[in-house]
């Protein structure tokens, strides 16, 4: 027929099969073939768990290494740290000192938040606010808040308001700009949707906008939750005790001085203790009961 | 002919039958829309008119590129034209509003963050249109019309494509808009699934006629969903006809009327690559 090769065998045809059709069997019987869990299979999906695990492999390595050793002057070990961490509460009122860190952080981090609202409020509504935004969070949020802090001591004097002060740097700008990343990112159909309803202003940003970038406004708490417990820790450590009263840079600050060093380590351990509490129970708390739950985030 | 053979109104003749207003509820007049790029000012339509009474199924049809979205949402108030005019019930449209309600075809655009309920409820509270308790009640009849009782109180993102879709339609239906705006509301669908959508819609129209202004690409589906079709021709839109539409379900759609009133609209949108069949022909 034609010069090609290919085509050069005769034309095939696929074999003609009969047709037929069935009765579908009732799916009763299929449906029961769900196998229950093992105990070891339910045990490894408590993520809580699996967590705690690697916990405590982490406070194994580290007790081994510090008996290994042998030098509790540099390096206590594991259950030293435990002991002093349990005298510090109850004989150096360590948990007072980390409550006065921690209320001088919320009340910086709570000021923040407002702030990085209204910016971002201001940055979506307005193209100079975006302007304003965007060149603000370029030039700050590179810079360390614990650089600002000899000028807030300066302007503020020794007290709360020159550490509020660094704080809110801290905070604002990553969280300005994880805001503003959720804000333009949110869908166009959704915008026109919002708008749709009449909602202008304020109330458009904050029933429409916010939950919408609620995913990216979350990382940015997270992340600016842990740049001012650094920032914090940071200035109190640098310059004693900063406040009225000492935080917990200013107890780990004083028991290094005076060579205590298992109490050193219950410091940083008490820092560490309420990083992982305020990420695994309060943010994770919201992730669930907001961004999970709407099926934003798996 | 194919008079009105939708499943409950087989007795419209017996029906009373409510006159509706003489003058249009919509009026669009000598609209030009443009829009920018980066790089150029487009023109999407030129000089459009159309008006669409109470009641009516009106539908924008035409290839991609001819501006009926554009023009969707010109009537929505996401978009000022140029040139001309657009007034519902004689007032010009200055800006978006609930009064004018919008159904998407994206899947994305109920709120995540809501439940079926609340999204229902959500633009009634927005405009102010009812107090809660008034919302809760109009947002379950109209959920129990698009048939999700069931999933009142799901998030979206549990609902398949359609049933989002159907979402969306009871959240326009809720606000008793004076025309309700349909952007290729059936397009992301499985074929299967778009069928049944439009009999719905059809079956929602047959029961509270409301005034509809949908935009679909697809003759067959603006055939069987419309009573008046403006067909536009592309780069940049323009009116090419506006036909009456009889009225077919799916039912008359392998009918030689049907396929008689599709291939007069398609040669109408494709009227240059018909003439050059033709040509060929003779």
């Amino acid at each position: 027929m034609t010069g090609l090769t290919l085509t050069r065998q005769r034309r095939r045809m696929p074999p003609v099969r009969p047709e037929y059709e069935r009765a579908v069997a009732t799916t009763g019987p299929i449906g029961d073939v769900a196998r229950p869990l093992s105990l070891w299979e339910r045990i490894g999906n408590v993520t809580a768990l699996r967590r705690f695990a690697v916990l405590a492999a982490v406070a194994l390595l580290w007790q081994v290494a510090a008996t290994w050793q042998n030098n509790p002057l540099m390096f206590p070990t594991f259950a030293a740290t435990v002991t002093a961490l349990w005298e510090g509460i109850w004989r150096e009122s360590l948990l007072s000192m980390a409550w006065v860190s921690l209320s001088v952080l919320l009340k910086g981090y709570a000021i923040a938040v407002v702030l990085a609202v209204l910016l971002t409020s201001f940055a979506v509504s307005t193209r100079i606010g975006n302007d304003v935004l965007s060149t603000l969070t370029s030039m700050f949020n590179p810079l360390p808040a614990i650089a600002l802090l000899p000028i807030a001591m300066l302007w503020f004097g020794l007290g709360a308001v020159s550490l509020t002060f660094v704080l809110v740097h801290a905070v604002l700008w990553p969280l300005a700009l994880n805001t503003h990343a959720g804000f333009t990112s949110v869908s166009e159909t959704l915008r026109m949707a919002g708008r749709n309803y009449g909602l202008t202003g304020i109330r458009y940003v904050v029933t429409m906008l916010i939950p919408a970038a609620f995913p990216a406004i979350l990382t940015g708490l997270k992340v600016g939750w842990a740049f001012a417990w650094r920032t914090l820790i940071a200035a109190e450590l640098v310059f004693g005790v900063s406040s009225g009263k000492g935080g917990l840079g200013w107890f780990i600050f004083q028991n290094r001085n005076e060579l205590y060093i298992d109490k050193v380590f219950a410091g940083l351990v008490t820092v560490i203790l309420i990083g992982l509490v305020v990420e695994n129970v309060v943010f994770r708390w919201i992730e669930i009961h907001t961004v999970r739950k709407w099926g934003m985030v798996r | 002919m194919n008079a009105f053979t939708y499943p409950d109104s087989v007795d419209t003749a017996g029906m009373d039958v409510a006159n509706v207003s003489e003058r249009p509820l919509l009026d669009v007049s000598g609209v030009t829309l443009q829009y920018k790029t980066r790089r150029h000012l487009v023109t999407a339509t030129y000089r459009v008119d159309f008006q669409v009474f109470e009641a009516e199924r009106y539908v924008l049809l035409g290839p991609s590129g001819c501006g009926k979205s554009s023009l969707l949402k010109a009537v929505g108030g996401f978009l000022q034209p140029v040139e001309g005019a657009i007034r519902l019930n004689g007032w010009a449209v200055s800006g978006p509003g609930p009064d004018r309600m919008m159904v998407f075809q994206e899947f994305d655009q109920l709120p995540p963050w809501k439940t079926v309920k609340q999204n229902v409820m959500f633009p009634l509270l927005a405009s102010g249109k009812a107090t809660r308790r008034e919302a809760e009640e109009k947002a379950l009849d109209c959920i129990a019309r698009v048939n999700l009782s069931k999933f009142a109180d799901v998030h979206p993102h549990m609902l398949s494509g359609g049933m989002k879709q159907r979402v969306a339609i009871a959240r326009a239906m809720a606000m008793e808009p004076d025309i309700l705006l349909m952007d290729e509301p059936f397009a992301a669908l499985d074929a299967l699934t778009r069928r049944k959508m439009q009999e719905e819609l059809l079956q929602l129209w047959d029961d509270l006629r409301f005034t509809v202004l949908f935009v679909t690409h697809s003759i067959e589906e603006a055939l069987v969903v419309g009573s008046r079709i403006l067909v536009l021709s592309p780069h940049p839109g323009q009116v090419k006809a506006e036909l009456n539409c009889g009225g077919y379900d799916h039912h008359a759609v392998g009918s030689p009327d049907f396929q008689d009133a599709a291939r007069r609209i398609h040669a109408m949108l494709f009227a240059d690559e018909v003439e050059t069949v033709k040509g060929l022909r003779s």
